[in-house]
């Protein structure tokens, strides 16, 4: 291809022109601005005229390069760019895009000090904003109680649907294997007291006061509180829930109450799910060690009692709450941009893992404490 | 000028699934038209710019450009066909994680071999065109609507384009800066010799910038006539189409439809 060059010629009154051969197009690489600069600083040029050589083209390359040429040539000389040799085509361009005045402000960019004093402030916020969602969410639960909340049962009933019975599945997985888990680690401890039958009590308890509750609880923060955090964070980029607001329904009793409502009923019941699968994980490896299902089942019915069940069946109902919390909370707070439920998405995930961990931990010392 | 047609349908059928949206759509479009399809709420137009930018398949007939169809070209074929086309959106579409300069540089970056130098200068070129100049460093939701859209026309017209696709492209801004966009359309078709295909049912916009349109209709699913705006005004022989182009003021006068 023939390569971009440009010639310069001062003229006698105070002009320069500026001869543009060969192709100023897009797959070229164009020539610098620094001969036109430094004639520019030597001489007084009050216009540069443009001119063309007959094997002269051009295409949007050459718009960018002039644009950048007085970009570069403004701070040192006042001089006025003539195109009326060139193709008009050019020079309307140029008009175009110096129709308006370029735009001088930056976007705000913060210094590191500002970014961390930005976020503390915002964990101050969201601890604040969590503690007002809660609260709004008991009004809610109030308003529910007493019947005056706008949440239906259809809602609640296809949430329940989808948190509940199409999460069985993978609770089953989980819980199947999770029991396995305890059976194999009780084994080997106990072969060496020659007490392997214990280990049914071992699984049994483990399923019903932890593991069961906490295992559930985890699956589902990933797999219904992301989609509540995902779903509410769409309707607010779609200003869905702006709209709910001006229907005069309040987001909180329509779309939060259901959800928790839904969590609430399904959460407690695939824990007792898992507990049982959990238990016939464990019987699978047990039975193959030596014990009947006939002493496992025994075992486990000496095993547990029904204090053991109701505080794994407390805890669950307080992970579905929490688990609501994480997802509703982030959904509701989600930014107005694709990006921003993706980042909800995520922080409904985490919150909700780390409300688990620590409300487990809380719970197990209460137990403790109590003696049950 | 030399009249070539650029994008012709013909015997254009459009279909979501088994549900109908338009059939029988026959029409020319030449070089250096702005093309604008008409029509009201909910017949189709949106669907028919869909299917020329070759996001659906037409469900029978064919759309050609330059003699060529999308969907029978080659993977290859299709690229270079998409690099001549510019599209935007109704909201502008700007990816709102990368800021204006970023949204502008992705088919620089795709498509061309620039060095960051080079891209840089053609971004703030591309942006003082639309009006944006000294923007680079925005994030799409730092700015308004309307500049939002403004920068999706920046990003469309990249690449050079040959023909530049626009879905409603005064919808949601004010007159004045609806005003201001067409003029902007108007001045980049005269000076990049771009052929401009229009979504709109802006009555305004449609005279003051349409050369050539279509008029899709919803209820009997075709074109009622095609022709230059003023013209359809003026002498369709569709009752409907003068109706709609006067906003009403011609019903009851001639009952031919």
């Amino acid at each position: 291809m023939n390569q971009a060059t440009f010639s310069l010629n001062v003229t006698a009154v105070s002009t320069l022109e500026v001869t543009l051969h060969g192709g100023w197009l897009m797959q070229n690489s164009l020539p610098t601005h620094q001969p036109l600069k430094s004639v520019l600083v030597d001489y007084q040029i009050s216009a540069v005229i443009f001119k063309a050589s007959n094997h002269f083209q051009w295409d949007s390359k050459l718009m960018a390069w002039l644009l950048e040429c007085q970009r570069h040539l403004a701070a040192i000389s006042d001089a006025q760019f003539d195109f009326h040799y060139l193709p008009v085509e050019i020079s309307e361009l140029w008009q175009l895009a110096n129709a308006v005045t370029p735009n001088v402000e930056t976007p705000p960019i913060k210094n590191l000090q500002q970014q961390l004093l930005d976020k503390l402030e915002h964990i101050g916020d969201s601890v604040l904003n969590n503690l007002a969602f809660i609260g709004g969410l008991c009004i809610a639960f109030y308003h529910w109680a007493i019947g005056k909340g706008s949440a239906r049962w259809a809602d609640i009933m296809t949430l329940c649907h989808q948190s509940g019975p199409q999460a069985l599945p993978i609770i089953t997985l989980q819980s199947v294997l999770v029991g396995m888990i305890l059976a194999y680690l009780g084994v080997v401890q106990l072969k060496q007291f020659g007490a392997e039958v214990y280990v049914s009590d071992l699984v049994a308890l483990g399923m019903v006061r932890e593991m069961g509750a906490l295992m559930t609880a985890i699956v589902m923060s990933g797999r219904t509180g992301a989609a509540y955090a995902a779903q509410l964070g769409t309707m607010q980029v779609n200003e869905e829930i702006d709209a709910l607001t001006t229907l005069g329904i309040k987001p909180m009793d329509y779309l939060i109450v259901p959800r928790t409502l839904a969590l609430l009923i399904t959460i407690p019941l695939l824990s007792l799910y898992s507990n049982i699968l959990g238990m016939i994980g464990g019987g699978l490896v047990a039975t193959g060690m030596n014990i009947t299902w006939r002493m496992y089942l025994f075992q486990i019915q000496e095993a547990i009692t029904f204090s053991d069940i109701a505080t794994g069946l407390f805890k669950s109902l307080i992970f579905a709450a929490l688990i609501a919390i994480a997802g509703c909370r982030a959904g509701l707070a989600c930014g107005r941009s694709s990006a921003a439920v993706g980042q909800a998405t995520t922080n409904a995930v985490v919150a909700a893992i780390i409300y688990l961990v620590v409300a487990d931990a809380a719970l197990n010392i209460i137990y403790y404490h109590l003696g049950i | 000028m030399t009249t070539r047609a650029v994008i012709e349908a013909k015997a254009l059928t459009l279909s979501y699934g088994s549900h109908l949206i338009q059939q029988n759509l026959n029409f020319t479009i030449e070089k250096g038209d702005i093309f604008v399809v008409m029509g009201g709420s909910g017949c189709g137009k949106s669907t028919l710019l869909k299917h020329m930018i070759g996001l659906y398949q037409p469900a029978s007939g064919e759309i050609l450009f330059h003699g060529k169809n999308y969907f029978h070209a080659s993977e290859k074929e299709q690229l270079a066909m998409q690099q001549q086309w510019g599209v935007t959106y109704q909201g502008g579409a700007l990816f709102s994680d990368k800021t204006i300069a970023e949204n502008v540089a992705l088919p620089l970056e795709q498509y061309t071999q620039l060095n960051r130098k080079e891209r840089s200068e053609l971004i703030s070129y591309k942006l003082s065109l639309v009006g944006l100049a000294g923007f680079e460093n925005y994030y799409p939701s730092q700015i308004s609507g309307g500049m939002c859209k403004r920068a999706g026309l920046a990003r469309a017209i990249a690449l050079d384009p040959e023909i530049l696709f626009f879905d409603e492209p005064s919808a949601g801004l004010d007159p004045l800066s609806a005003r201001r966009l067409d003029e902007l359309i108007l001045q980049l078709r005269d000076s990049t010799e771009a052929t401009v295909v229009i979504v709109t049912h802006e009555l305004a916009s449609i005279f003051a910038i349409g050369s050539n349109g279509v008029f899709l209709d919803a209820a009997t699913k075709t074109q009622l006539d095609c022709g230059s705006p003023q013209q359809l005004l003026n002498n369709s022989s569709s009752q409907v189409v003068r109706a709609f182009l006067s906003r009403g003021d011609y019903i009851g006068e001639g009952a031919q439809a």
